[in-house]
């Protein structure tokens, strides 16, 4: 039985039953591996294509999670910090940088005896960008078709859930990248609600969007690996003192008198036909489940891009500004101190990075900070007013993960603003800190899988998964896998 | 044309918590290099601060002893710039809204007490400390994210002898609040300088240069008149005075410039996203509030009104606290009502000793009892002032009390006068000019005479007995 197909509760209950060992898992992760990753290139550092050993941290089962993922493998986004292990965010600068701690969700994972693959996966550097091009390791794959970008920028993380090269993935979401590329390669992604996971480890791209969630073949793995990272870390004064519940009792519930939002700005020009005959399909879907639909406003949607990228480039030109080669990564050496810095960064940070610190460090100099910054987190309220108002009355808001399915490799990498609006349906939440999944929901013509995205009010991960599921047991589209 | 100087003074008080003000390290003065450092306070990629309760409940403690607002909303803000001894070439910071703002320090000028006003004060992370070897140059990050509260004066300051005063009264206040120990030394009080000058009388401020490199006190005093009289010398011929930092030289005794405005570096002041805004409960600050001991102010009027004492004694014996519970400690347990002799005593010849051994006065081993015992020898006249310098001088090496040394040292003093009529022959056989002068008139000169008899009695002699002698004796004869 090719172990690596199944889903992680698939496994668990084998595990339980002894018809499997974490071993046995182990060991068809790297036969798949050995088949498939030369294509995708989801892994980056990978010596000879293969897995590396599993993390040296034996399973620590502790706390209210302890055994939840036992012996299920999980692989990391290379912008999380493993201690001891290579944590590059796939940029030049940070080239050998071992970070003396684990994240937060790493030390979560141990605890609920998840296997932390020793391999960190694929992204945009720092992840600046939708495609995983931007990686100094070169672009990931996408499994249903190579010539294909997985989305990003957790793209790597999507990509090996896809290829069933691993169990789990953790990835980061900033203004989608885990709904993206989880839409992109037909798999379920989330993004929780800002503050509901930690970000202690997690190497800042924008502080005030980031957040940590879980990649996963169906909804229910995704419910699991949820609750495993889930909950209030002392460590990140922005995480949330509020209970994490069990979010599988959302699971196999209908969806029965669930009202639903359909935000007509969402439905305009730029989406791709076939993306939106798909969506209207599975709004369809969701109707004949028992849910109600509106078309509801939110009247600033065509400001969430501008206020995004400013309020994430300003963010990044500060979180960036300590890769400076005096501690750790790399250092270009300089005879003065200020050239040492110039020629870092310079030969550190590729075109992506360079764009964003010279955006965010316009969008914040003295003189520019009041027409900029500050009238960005003024429309950013706005937005966020417009989603409360909503869910005054509905429960969640149904849109398309991505107004296209995914693009060529190469095909928008010299255009930043058509790379930008690929984020388009995504960014809103970040901007709001509402959750927020893809889940598949059909294929294209040419066979290339398309996300629905669910939006939920502030913790309220619940609904989300609830309908995400209903609809899930209802199509069965996450049972069609890429042929590689 | 008459000029005055507007003087402001940026102060940063390193806060005495048990860790750093965003993470759990120690902060102990003088541990190895590098070693209270960890991921939140190197600036790690994917660290993240978390504010110290103590930090703040020390910079509200301060505010409301200078008289200040707290703000009811607060958040803190990143400042950007690049120096290897900032980890992460940003320095948590607080822009806009400081934890305390609007209040004001009394301190006395010329026997007058004068308002300065306090701007506002503002918690931050402190930078670490290069050390510069060689051709290398070395980080030590055990400073590093240690906190500092930055108090900044309104420009009320109008000398350099006042911004002296304010330092030693903004020193001894936050010293009586338990919340730094302000050594300039150690680095855990660190001053600069803002100074122009302006026509007496006018409103408008001239243009400014600001002082950095400030070790002391005095070098804050010394560095504000350089620079009074350098901005007087460019008005006088006619030039600009242009805007720019400027360094201290205490060796040279002069400022060089460092940096002018055009070179000025744009912060990029932004709010801290890893640290949410926050309130401060209006009963938090009330129980702070009743936390704050007596200040020195008040310390101060009290020992006028308690002891008696002069306000100049009283404000020499409030300057530290240590100095206060030490000195109060001996007014108190002196018996009788009037303290004047305790007071000086302590300011005094006690000290003086403390200076000669680079200590604190309340470092000086003198108990309460001793100093009475030693106060009540010479007020009996048993020994004299001079001798009784010796006692303490013995008494603080030797730990032995006052009548044993007396005795061992036989410095009892000799009141009798025929013991004394020997000496005094020969000392007005010696010195015929001035027993001249005296019998002319100069009646001052008796004091030399009863100098040198109290010198052939290795200072035991009774001088007040030996003047009374000399003068009968020379008047009558």
């Amino acid at each position: 039985m090719d172990l690596h197909r199944l889903t992680a509760h698939e496994l668990s209950d084998r595990l339980k039953k002894k018809e499997a060992t974490p071993e046995d898992i182990f060991s068809s992760l790297q036969k798949r591996l050995a088949e498939t990753e030369g294509k995708v290139k989801a892994f980056v550092r990978l010596a000879d294509g293969r897995l590396g050993q599993i993390r040296r941290t034996p399973p620590q089962l502790h706390g209210r999670n302890a055994g939840l993922l036992s012996g299920i493998p999980v692989c990391i986004k290379d912008n999380i910090c493993t201690e001891g292990l290579a944590t590059e965010c796939c940029s030049r600068i940070l080239a050998g940088f071992k970070p003396p701690y684990d994240a937060t969700v790493i030390r979560r994972l141990h605890e609920a005896g998840a296997l932390v693959l020793d391999a960190k996966t694929n992204m945009d550097e720092f992840a600046f960008g939708s495609s995983t091009e931007n990686s100094c390791f070169g672009p990931t794959h996408n499994p249903w078709d190579l010539d294909r970008v997985p989305g990003g920028s957790s793209g790597g993380s999507a990509a090996a859930v896809a290829a069933d090269e691993t169990i789990l993935a953790v990835g980061s979401d900033t203004g989608g990248s885990i709904r993206q590329p989880a839409s992109f390669c037909g798999v379920v992604g989330m993004k929780p609600t800002y503050g509901r996971v930690s970000r202690y480890g997690l190497i800042a791209f924008a502080s005030s969007l980031d957040q940590i969630g879980p990649f996963a073949k169906d909804v229910h793995d995704c419910a699991l690996l949820l609750e495993a990272i889930a909950g209030h870390d002392p460590m990140d004064s922005t995480s949330a003192d509020i209970p994490v519940p069990d979010y599988t009792k959302s699971l196999g519930k209908d969806i029965k008198n669930i009202r639903i939002g359909i935000p007509r700005e969402y439905f305009v020009e730029g989406m791709d036909p076939e993306v939106k005959t798909i969506v209207t399909e599975a709004i369809e879907k969701l109707k004949s489940l028992g849910a109600s639909t509106h078309e509801v406003t939110l009247a600033h949607t065509q400001y969430a891009v501008p206020v995004y990228y400013i309020v994430a480039t300003a963010e990044a030109s500060s979180n960036l500004a300590r890769f400076d080669g005096v501690q750790y990564g790399l250092r270009v050496k300089a005879s003065r101190m200020i050239d040492m810095y110039k020629r870092t960064r310079g030969e550190g940070f590729g075109a992506e990075a360079k764009r964003r610190i010279l955006l965010g460090t316009f969008a914040l100099s003295h003189g520019y900070y009041d027409a900029y910054y500050l009238r960005a987190l003024k429309v950013r309220t706005l937005i966020k007013n417009d989603f409360d108002k909503i869910f005054k009355q509905f429960d969640c808001i149904v849109t398309p993960t991505s107004p296209t399915p995914a693009f060529t490799i190469g095909e928008r990498a010299q255009d930043p603003l058509q790379m930008y609006l690929s984020d388009i349906y995504t960014i809103s939440a970040n901007l709001a800190g509402i959750p927020g999944i893809s889940v598949p929901c059909g294929f294209t013509k040419k066979k290339l899988p398309v996300g629905l995205q669910i939006l939920g009010k502030p913790f309220d991960e619940e609904t989300l998964i609830r309908t995400a599921h209903a609809y899930e047991q209802k199509t069965r589209w996450n049972k069609t896998r890429p042929s590689l | 044309m008459e000029y005055e100087p507007v003087i402001g003074l940026e102060v940063h008080v390193q806060l005495e918590t048990r860790t750093k003000v965003f993470c759990g390290c120690l902060t102990d003065f003088g541990a190895e290099p590098n070693t209270q450092v960890c991921p939140v306070c190197l600036g790690f990629p994917g660290s993240l601060p978390v504010l110290n309760k103590t930090a703040l409940e020390y910079s509200i403690k301060v505010g409301l002893a200078l008289n200040c607002a707290i703000q009811g909303f607060t958040k803190f803000d990143r400042k950007h710039y690049y120096y290897p001894d900032l980890p992460k070439n940003i320095q948590i910071s607080q822009y806009d809204l400081p934890i305390a703002k609007d209040g004001y320090l009394d301190i006395g000028v010329n026997g007058q007490t004068k308002r300065i006003g306090i701007r506002r004060a503002h918690l931050e992370e402190d930078a670490g400390k290069l050390i510069h070897r060689g051709n290398a140059s070395l980080v030590d990050y055990n400073r590093t994210g240690q906190p500092l509260l930055e108090i900044v004066s309104e420009p009320d300051i109008s000398a350099p002898e006042e911004a002296y005063e304010y330092l030693t009264d903004l020193k001894s206040v936050v010293e009586y609040l338990d919340v730094s120990d302000c050594d300039m030394e150690k680095g855990s009080l660190r001053c600069d300088a803002n100074i122009s000058v302006r026509p007496r009388g006018t409103k408008e401020l001239g243009t400014k240069s600001e002082i950095k490199n400030l070790n002391s006190f005095k070098a804050v005093r010394d560095a504000l008149q350089y620079e009074i009289n350098r901005h007087l010398e460019l008005k006088a011929a006619g030039e600009q005075i242009v805007q720019e930092t400027r360094l201290w030289d205490e060796k040279e005794t002069k400022t060089l410039s460092m940096r002018s405005k055009e070179e000025a570096k744009d912060y990029r002041y932004f709010p801290e996203p890893d640290l949410p805004p926050f309130t401060i409960d209006k009963s938090r600050i009330g129980e702070i509030r009743k936390t704050i001991p007596e200040l020195p102010k008040e310390k101060m009027r009290r020992f006028m009104k308690d002891y008696g004492l002069t306000l100049y004694d009283a404000r020499l014996l409030v300057i530290s606290k240590n100095t206060s519970l030490y000195a109060e400690e001996r007014l108190k347990a002196f018996p009788s009502k009037d303290k004047k002799p305790v007071a000086n005593w302590l300011i005094g010849p006690m000290a003086q000793e403390a200076n000669s051994r680079n200590k604190e006065l309340a470092d000086i081993p003198v108990s309460p009892a001793a100093l009475n015992e030693i106060i009540g020898l010479v007020e009996s006249g048993q020994i004299s002032n001079l001798a009784a310098k010796t006692v303490l001088t013995e008494m603080i090496d030797s730990g032995k009390n006052a009548g044993t040394i007396v005795r061992e040292k036989n410095l009892v003093q000799i009141s009798d006068e025929s013991a004394l009529a020997t000496e005094m022959e020969a000392v007005i056989k010696e010195n015929p000019k001035v027993v001249g002068d005296f019998k002319a008139g100069k009646e001052n000169s008796i004091m030399f005479l009863v100098g040198q008899v109290m010198k052939r009695t290795k200072g035991k002699a009774n001088p007040k007995i030996v003047r009374d002698m000399l003068k009968r004796r020379l008047t009558d004869a």
